[in-house]
């Protein structure tokens, strides 16, 4: 099949792979998948044109759930992975999916940075507010009265605001989703995907092992009551006043991505010679 | 229900049967992936009710596709079945599922996807453009009101379980 019958023919079902996923039955990153397939199929991108690129957690095992090109990498290294990737091989469309934990906490850095330097790729974090994978331990976005046996009384913690951060961090789009309005997260994946630049998109995925309280959120969350800025002082007000639940495309930046022209340093003789014992 | 906006537009019996059979082949797949969760988690008598129902939506998709003739269903839905928010109104609610769920449960999310689908019909019988439309979507509606019935008298075998349902003997809680 040629790519151009391919992007014709695509379906969501295309792009997933044969491995079973063992989330957790009610786990929002069923439908996160669902929305990752149904982008994909929207933007009619072949599968061997996109690469699908995590960290560790939860979330970071949905690479191997699709058929595109994946890369299961280090706890919180997922953006340095992915930009490498992207810097080498501009053709390729990157997403890389990460949780709250492994891309707030162990990749914080990498996250502060790669919105700064603004590589065309698509970051999706599933945030559940919780390690899940390691058994409910509170996270970076964790409320301070959440009451565990990890966390007796309430962290007493401010919570990381991953918005706000990329904002002030050079993200050029920010939007947050639902993991159970599946077609409007797919929406915003797509668009993300289709902006320039560092698109970061928050999908609340509840965790329905470690925190049965998120299976409320579906009543909580709702839609922005303005449309997306490019003017980030407003986007900022808003961001910083919104009650976290506010759903939608947030802000759409115009800055100019960072891609450096690639060419070898180096010819292959040379950099053989340096490996010679 | 979602608004007019979001849901097909359909303008004629083919419009209808390839949305009827894309809200169909949707549930199919839907319970299909319940039987897997289950599957994974060794829930084995409701990965037996996942499939069972799975099954009867596929024959329900496959009588679809008989009626439609010449029609090429599954490019025609490819087109026009799209819900702009929301899902498909007969698949079963994903977020509901539990590891430790009861047929009760499952029946509970069978029950709800098909009063979704019969009271999508019920609306396009209201909005349709001509009678033929209209008298198609009548059918529609009649065929998930048996179903309705169907789950509601399959129901009575399962009486709802008490409320300590979900309590785990080894549950994944906290590491202390």
């Amino acid at each position: 099949m040629s790519t151009l019958d391919m992007r014709a023919a695509c379906k969501p079902a295309d792009y997933k792979s044969d491995v079973k996923p063992i989330w957790c039955p009610g786990c929002g990153d069923y439908h996160v998948l669902m929305s990752f397939t149904r982008a994909f199929a929207e933007l009619g991108l072949p599968p061997e044109e996109i690469v699908v690129v995590s960290g560790i957690g939860c979330s970071s095992r949905i690479p191997a759930y699709t058929n595109c090109y994946g890369f299961h990498g280090v706890h919180g290294r997922s953006l340095a992975l992915a930009a490498g990737l992207k810097v080498a091989r501009p053709d390729l469309t990157i997403v890389v999916a990460s949780g709250d934990g492994d891309g707030y906490s162990i990749g914080g850095n990498h996250f502060l940075h790669a919105c700064r330097r603004n590589i065309d790729m698509t970051y999706i974090v599933m945030d559940n507010r919780v390690y899940g994978m390691t058994k409910g331990q509170p996270s970076p976005t964790t409320e301070p009265s959440f009451d565990s046996a990890l966390s007796p009384g309430g962290t007493g913690l401010s919570p990381f605001h991953p918005l706000v951060i990329a904002l002030a961090s050079g993200a050029n789009f920010i939007a947050r989703c639902f993991s159970g309005q599946p077609n409007e997260t797919a929406t915003v994946i797509a668009e993300a995907i289709r902006h320039p630049g560092f698109s970061f998109v928050e999908i609340l995925s509840p965790c329905v092992t470690f925190r049965p309280d998120e299976k409320d959120w579906k009543d909580i969350v709702h839609a922005a009551p303005v449309p997306a800025t490019n003017d980030p002082a407003k986007a900022a007000r808003r961001i910083m006043t919104d009650d976290g639940f506010n759903l939608g495309i947030l802000y759409r930046g115009d800055r100019k991505p960072y891609q450096p022209t690639a060419k070898a340093n180096i010819d292959l003789a040379e950099l053989e010679r340096e490996f010679e014992l | 229900m979602s608004k007019a906006s979001d849901l097909p537009k359909i303008t004629s019996v083919a419009d209808l049967f390839a949305v009827a059979y894309q809200i169909e082949a949707d549930a199919v797949e839907r319970y299909e992936l319940l039987a897997e969760q289950m599957e994974t988690h060794n829930n084995t008598e409701l990965v037996k009710i996942f499939r069972d129902l799975a099954r009867a939506e596929a024959l329900h998709r496959d009588e679809i596709r008989r009626m439609a003739g010449d029609i090429d269903l599954v490019e025609h839905a490819r087109r026009i079945a799209k819900w702009k928010r929301g899902e498909s109104p007969e698949e079963a609610d994903l977020g509901a599922a539990h590891y430790m769920m009861t047929p009760w449960h499952a029946l509970q999310l069978a029950l709800a996807a098909e009063q979704r689908a019969l009271d999508f019909f019920a609306s396009v019988v209201k909005t349709a453009p001509n009678a033929e439309i209209k008298k198609m979507a009548d059918e529609f509606v009649e065929e998930e009101a048996e179903h309705v019935n169907l789950v509601q008298r399959l129901l009575q075998r399962y009486p709802k379980p008490s409320s300590s349902w979900s309590d785990d003997l080894d549950p994944p809680t906290s590491q202390e």
